[in-house]
């Protein structure tokens, strides 16, 4: 007790220290990038300490946006959360839905049919590419200059949007993926629709290549800025386009083969070194994004060739396995899928009855967000902003 | 033009005041189409239609953007300096008007035909630099500090290669003087300095009717590649002097918000957003007149002695629209280039300056003294042009028109 009332030791700093110090005094800026910013993706404040124009620490400041979903869904049946799961990373709301209803599917021993799950592939795949356009190729570009390409994306985003809204009635938050089925039937014309986006969808990939891709303004400003490496990038626990760029090729459609995946035949992108590009630099990043969008069509390109195949796919009910009372077994699941931003994983604890006991997100962005200061340090303001561009993180996911 | 102004005035400092307001009105006016073309090229380019509500296909928006502005509350930032914040956009916007006065709209009319022009022109069109830098500093915000920061180097940095090529045009035409230049480029779109200079023995002076020395020879259009990588340079420099993408890193929306001009409000936002689109037209102007021949046509007589219609009004009016439709070519480039182009990072944008235009500006001057000392040899200056008293005997042979008197506001004993 009595060292307590002891004054606190002080050192006092020797004189050719002061003398060093005097002779050239810089001082670091702490510059806010505040919650209200046009680059910081959401309500997101970026406490940048910097000497001159070079970051020496980022400092995320997150919890805006915190909506207590996890507090939410202890409240609700597991049919309610769905439409909470929508907001979670809200440009890619058909994920975050399908990652809860398989969990919950798991909690309850539901199968769902062969039709629920070939359109589950579709709209979640339809949804990744939404999500990319948005957030890693659209807003990257506007971020890093480029405002046409913006517009570009925009305009083959619409078209997606569109089809979402014939389907379910919502443009971006669907509750459309339920426990053990979908809440609506597809429309007539849906497999048209979407046989009609996917060439319009490769030419626009086209035209913002040539945009973008190929511009040696924006591959000066993305090439090996905010080099992540693979190995910081596992320690950190990266998932998603971010570890992919990195040179790790992980992707959960592939290693743990949920739903229907294991039927198509796809490409796992990973980072490319060609003409002065680094592994795990934004422009990887984005390349990732780019190339994840025409795997993508590829995997919507086939399962409609195998729906168009099978008609009588076409006729099942989709809500036939949908439970009618909720039984979820004592127990936990932990479920995990592979949205646009990475592993999006759901632990839910049940303790028997209607609502789940606990529900707890693992979201992508969270964790993605946690580079943040080590991909920047060193760099300066403007490949601050690249490279918080890249990491393509929706605050709704970060503070659920 | 401003002989006939004064002998309506009777004072010269009212004639003074008049011409200049009339610059001020073309600013203006011009602001209001660069507006417009703005917002609808970019809409095009963004496979939109832009504005459309104000006036039919939004011709009225620019009209809309201005009164909105003018009823804006001025807010100023409550520890921002007051006098210097105040100040930072008149100083950006004088910069940038004082630069009218010697941009050769036609023929009939020049501000002040003085004899150093050119240089006075560069030099008055930094004086933005400390508007800009003011503005960033005063407001007291460390976003704006950084974007007065960054023009400060960018500009700066950029007027030396467009100062380079400025100088191999003033070897070339042995004058400094904005219309002296442009009378060299006469008689044909070939006699451009973009294509090597004027070709002909001799041309006409527009203004002083008297003849003009030009001694080039055909073999001048193996400066084309130069001439042309020297117009590109000087344009480029243009985008970094204003603040255009892909140069517009002081006012990088999406990294400093407005940069120097995120804290300004109502009118003063609309000074320097004015000031901005007059620096568009004065880069765009002395390109135009450096290498793409003012206000002269692209044929060897202009279209109005080809109608008929040979009187110095005419001939005026039709220059004047020549200069204005191809400063206008390159202003709806500029325009192009911000909605295409992503934005380089402030370092580099200081090496291309630096490292890459530089030498080439460098090389561009060798090249053209080299050119001068061995094969060509310099244009002579057209103010130094024989009287027009020897002018009458050669009038016959070529087309020119009576003497014209010129607008010069200062008759610094040059002329007649």
């Amino acid at each position: 007790m009595a060292d307590l009332l002891e004054p606190p030791v002080t050192v006092e700093p020797q004189i050719s220290t002061l003398r060093a110090e005097r002779a050239l005094r810089t001082e670091e800026m702490i510059l806010n990038m505040g919650p209200q910013h046009p680059s910081t993706h959401g309500v997101f404040r970026a406490e940048l300490v910097l000497d001159g124009e070079q970051v020496v620490d980022a400092i995320p400041h997150i919890g805006y946006l915190h909506r207590c979903f996890e507090k939410h869904a202890e409240a609700m049946t597991y049919p309610q959360v769905i439409p909470y799961c929508d907001r979670l990373d809200y440009c890619g709301a058909m994920n975050n839905d399908w990652g809860f209803a398989l969990a919950c599917e798991e909690l309850m021993g539901v199968k769902v049919s062969e039709k629920v799950e070939y359109i589950r592939v579709i709209v979640a795949e339809l949804n990744r590419i939404a999500s990319h356009l948005v957030g890693g190729i659209g807003t990257y570009g506007l971020d890093v200059g480029a405002f046409t390409p913006f517009l570009y994306c925009f305009r083959e985003r619409e078209l997606i949007l569109q089809i979402f809204e014939r389907l379910c009635g919502a443009r971006l938050l669907y509750n459309y993926i339920w426990v053990g089925g979908l809440s609506h039937d597809v429309y007539p014309t849906f497999l048209d629709d979407v046989e009609d986006f996917i060439p319009r969808m490769r030419a626009m990939i086209a035209e913002v290549n040539l945009l973008l891709t190929g511009n040696k303004i924006f591959t000066t400003r993305t090439k090996n800025v905010g080099v992540l490496p693979a190995d910081v990038a596992i320690n950190y626990g990266i998932t998603g386009p971010i570890l992919r760029a990195s040179g790790v090729r992980h992707d959960l459609r592939r290693d743990d083969r949920y739903s229907i995946y294991d039927r198509f035949d796809f490409d796992i992108p990973t980072g490319v070194t060609d003409d002065g590009a680094v592994l795990g630099d934004c422009y990887n990043r984005y390349w990732v994004r780019m190339r994840e969008m025409e795997e993508s069509l590829k995997i919507v390109e086939q399962a409609v060739r195998d729906l168009r195949a099978t008609p009588s796919l076409l006729a099942g009910d989709v809500q036939k396995d949908v439970p009618k009372r909720i039984k979820a077994a004592t127990g936990e699941v932990y479920s995990r899928t592979e949205t646009s931003k990475g592993e999006l994983g759901y632990y839910i604890i049940s303790t028997g009855g209607t609502n789940p006991y606990r529900v707890k997100v693992r979201p992508p962005c969270f964790v993605n967000l946690g580079v943040l200061a080590e991909c920047s340090r060193g760099h300066m303001v403007a490949d601050f902003i690249a490279v918080m561009g890249s990491l393509d993180f929706v605050m709704g996911e970060v503070d659920r | 033009m401003d002989t006939f102004l004064l002998d309506l005035l009777g004072n010269q400092i009212l004639a003074g005041v008049v011409a200049a307001a009339l610059v001020l009105v073309f600013v203006l006016l011009f602001a209001l189409v660069a507006i417009y073309a703005e917002l609808k090229l970019a809409a095009f380019m963004q496979h939109r239609l832009g504005p459309m509500e104000a006036g039919p296909h939004g011709v009225l928006q620019p009209f809309a953007e201005i009164l909105k502005l003018l009823q804006k509350e001025a807010i100023r930032p409550d520890r921002a300096d007051r006098w210097l914040f105040q100040m930072a956009p008149f100083l950006v916007f004088v910069g940038c008007f004082a630069a009218f006065a010697v941009v050769p709209f036609s023929p009939l009319y020049i501000g002040a035909d003085i004899d150093v022009g050119v240089y006075y022109i560069i030099a008055v069109s930094s004086l933005v630099v400390i508007g800009i830098f003011m503005g960033g500093w005063a407001s007291n915000n460390k976003y704006t500090l950084y974007g007065g920061v960054r023009s400060v180097a960018q500009i700066i940095s950029y007027e030396i290669p467009a100062g380079f090529i400025v100088l191999a045009i003033v070897m070339m035409s042995g004058t400094l003087s904005m219309q002296g230049i442009i009378e060299q480029q006469g008689g044909g779109f070939w006699n451009w300095y973009v294509f090597g200079g004027p070709k002909s023995g001799s041309t006409t002076s527009m203004i002083t009717g008297g003849m003009i020395s030009t001694p080039g020879t055909a073999a001048s259009f193996l400066l084309m590649p130069l001439m042309a990588i020297a117009l590109l340079i000087l344009y480029s420099s243009g985008l970094a002097e204003t603040n255009r993408v892909p140069f517009d890193l002081p006012e990088a929306e999406s990294e400093l918000v407005g940069g120097y001009n995120t804290e300004y409000s109502a009118m003063k936002y609309a000074i320097f957003f004015l000031a901005e689109y007059g620096n568009m037209f004065v880069v765009c102007a002395i390109a135009t007149t450096l290498f793409l021949g003012g206000w002269q046509p692209p044929l060897p007589r202009f279209f109005a002695q080809y109608a008929g219609l040979g009187s110095p009004f005419w001939i005026g009016i039709e220059g004047f629209f020549w200069f204005v439709a191809k400063s206008m070519v390159l202003v709806l480039m500029q325009i192009m280039l911000r909605w295409t182009l992503p934005r380089l990072r402030a370092d580099q944008l200081m090496h291309l300056s630096w490292k890459m235009f530089l030498p080439i500006g460098f090389v561009v001057v060798i090249v053209i003294g080299a050119w001068i000392t061995f094969i060509g040899a310099p244009n002579a200056d057209p103010r130094q042009a024989l009287s027009p008293a020897a002018a009458p005997a050669q009038v016959g042979v070529a087309s020119a028109p009576a003497p014209v008197p010129s607008a010069t506001i200062h008759n610094g004993g040059v002329r007649q």
